[in-house]
């Protein structure tokens, strides 16, 4: 059968600037695309054509088998769009914003009713549901434009950066909205600038730069891709460091680097068996550290790999190896 | 936040299920009859969703007043500026320009107010909201048609403003109720016809102010190049014959007929026309400008 997206060679062309120069992706039904990439990489444009907004200049796509050039309308009953900025209407109300979208879909004032009702319900609105859009907060204003885009009861559904300038807690409101969504059935293809978005959410994930698809896989393929572990040795304090720094050289074949304000030894090594003879070397020297792990590359690691460049102004928070603890597995 | 169960809205679409969305039973609520299937809008459908957005603006408008002073206020202000400022110099007494004046104002106002259909579209052009139209399952040319039929209600307060001070002011209809709503009618068309040519601007242009610019440029001559405020024959013989082919001219003339009296079939016959002629012409083409920039 066919995946609810797929694309094929899409192309696309302002005038000069070559927005997407071949972008070819699947997104599995029922499954999560999480679309990687820098500021100007073809995200969005990407999306805009998959939700028939943009007609590509060369390629083709098909969202849950019907074309998007050919059948536009077929796709648009079945797809859920939520932009970039929130695309709700600021001088209509919450419920207003749902019933019209409703309404727009063929329901009766009452089927409109009850469904925007219902929404609002489910997407903790119903305090302002009554108050025109333009005096929502950031969080509550993406929350609606969410809702406004499953009036329809999409089966895809594309989130074009969602969480973008959410506090953490709007932002994980709508992580496990996702997630829910997904439980349910409904495809979705998310693009995010957020490594750790993309790892927490998505099931396969496609790197973008430059309008090209430079990778493809599971986040853990990527992962796994961008080749060797890091092993993380604390130590409780100075004393033993030298000792644990030698242990580790002989047994990795290189000089860990140090880090003497956290008595840190980190090391790259590339067979995981390392750790056990490793845990029995440092048993019998009698040395205790604090924490002993294996890690694995973040995602970030991976995208600079892949890409040569971290592109996220504004969100430096989020910069640097040390984003989430998901990306590792503990020994 | 929503709960999980919360979430469960009814089984999403897949590929397999293209088919009539009536097979549809779990869920809080039926499958939306918007998604059974077709390739296109059907004209039916396509009119309803044009109603709705046009409902939509409607209240936008409603809920901004000072979107309305244009016209509340303003034919408030030149009934007072005409009839008082001019009327003595151009008629001999305000009295009689009064009579001669409101059917003017009313086309003035009215024709005005269909300006603003291209300033609307060009703001709602900038904002998300009609990508979000764009991505629903509608007809391509709804939201156009409801930005055109949405000013309706503002044509009829503008109507019922400028005549209802004027017969404060003691302007009296002198035929009956029925020719006078007519008179109004026959203007509103013309202003839903000249809001296909303000949602063209909205569409080529590059912002609101612009739209703003141009159609005060387009709309200063029609109005006061027409026997709206004063009579063509005070005129030098070039104007003149502007005068007379302006449809501006024969819609005032037109709704003399039917609120005072006199000749009204002709200019009547000619508004129409012009109403037809600006409809065929444009409606076309602010669409394939809106297609184009969408």
């Amino acid at each position: 059968m066919a995946e609810a997206i797929e694309a094929e060679g899409l192309v696309m062309r302002f005038g000069a600037v070559i927005a997407l120069d071949g972008v070819s992706l699947v997104g599995r039904t029922g499954a999560v695309l999480g679309m990687l990439g820098p500021n100007g990489s073809g995200k969005t444009t990407t999306v805009r054509v998959l939700a028939t907004l943009l007609r590509p200049t060369a390629g083709h796509a098909r969202v849950c088998g019907f074309d998007t050039v050919s059948d536009p309308h077929r796709v648009r009953a079945r797809i859920g769009l939520t932009g970039q900025y929130a695309s709700v209407d600021e001088d209509l109300s919450g419920l207003e914003n749902l019933y019209l979208i409703g309404r727009l879909f063929g329901l009766s004032r009452r089927q409109a009713r009850t469904r925007a009702g219902d929404l609002i319900e489910m997407f903790n609105l119903a305090e302002a549901a009554a108050r025109r859009a333009r005096t929502y907060s950031g969080g509550m204003r993406r929350r609606l434009d969410l809702a406004a885009s499953l009036v329809g009861n999409p089966a895809v559904l594309f989130l074009d950066e969602p969480t973008t300038g959410l506090d953490p807690h709007s932002r994980n409101d709508v992580w496990r909205m996702v997630t829910e969504l997904v439980a349910d059935g409904t495809t979705v293809l998310l693009t995010t600038q957020y490594l750790e978005e993309a790892d927490r959410l998505a099931d396969d994930i496609v790197v973008v730069d430059h309008g090209r698809v430079i990778a493809y896989g599971t986040p853990d393929e990527l992962k796994s891709r961008a080749g060797a572990q890091t092993l993380h040795v604390r130590l409780t304090g100075p004393e033993q460091l030298d000792v644990a720094a030698a242990t580790v050289a002989e047994l990795v074949g290189t000089r860990p680097a140090r880090d003497l304000d956290t008595n840190l030894l980190t090391s790259r090594v590339s067979d995981p068996a390392v750790l056990a003879v490793l845990v029995r070397r440092f048993d019998e020297a009698g040395i205790v550290p604090a924490e002993l792990a294996l890690l694995r590359p973040s995602l970030d690691e991976v995208f600079l790999g892949l890409t040569g460049h971290l592109d996220r102004p504004g969100q430096p928070e989020l910069v640097g190896s040390d984003v989430t603890d998901t990306d590792r597995s503990a020994a | 936040m929503n709960t999980a169960t919360g979430m469960s809205a009814g089984p999403p679409h897949t590929a397999a299920s293209a088919g009539p969305a009536g097979v549809e039973t779990a869920g809080s609520f039926a499958a939306p009859p918007g998604r059974a299937g077709g390739r296109r809008v059907g004209f039916v459908d396509g009119v309803r969703h044009g109603l709705i957005l046009a409902w939509r603006n409607m209240i936008k408008g409603w809920r901004t007043p000072e979107q309305l002073f244009d016209v509340t206020l303003q034919p408030i202000v030149f009934v007072l500026l005409f009839v008082f400022f001019f009327g003595g110099a151009v008629a001999g007494d305000w009295h009689r320009y009064l009579r001669y004046v409101i059917p003017g104002i009313m086309v003035q106002t009215v024709l005005m107010a269909s300006m603003y259909t291209g300033m609307t579209l060009n703001s709602d052009l900038a904002t998300g909201v009609f990508d979000r139209f764009r991505s629903l399952p509608i007809a391509r040319s709804a939201a156009l048609v409801g930005a055109v039929l949405g000013d309706f209600v503002r044509y009829v307060v503008a109507a019922v403003f400028v005549v209802g001070f004027g017969m404060i002011l003691g302007f009296r209809i002198h035929t009956n109720p029925l020719a006078a709503v007519a008179a109004g009618g026959l203007v509103i068309a013309m202003a839903l016809a000249l809001s296909c040519v303000s949602a063209l601007v909205g569409m080529l242009a590059r912002s609101p102010g612009t739209v703003q610019g141009v159609s005060f440029m387009m709309m200063l001559p029609l109005s006061f190049g027409s026997s709206a405020f004063v009579q063509a024959d005070t005129m030098p013989s070039g104007l003149r014959a502007f005068v007379h082919a302006n449809p501006v001219t024969h819609l005032v003339e037109a709704s003399r007929g039917l609120m005072l009296g006199g000749p009204v079939a002709g200019p009547v016959l000619a508004c129409l026309a012009w109403t037809a002629g600006i409809i065929v012409v444009f409606a076309p083409l602010s669409v394939r400008a809106y297609l184009r920039r969408t």
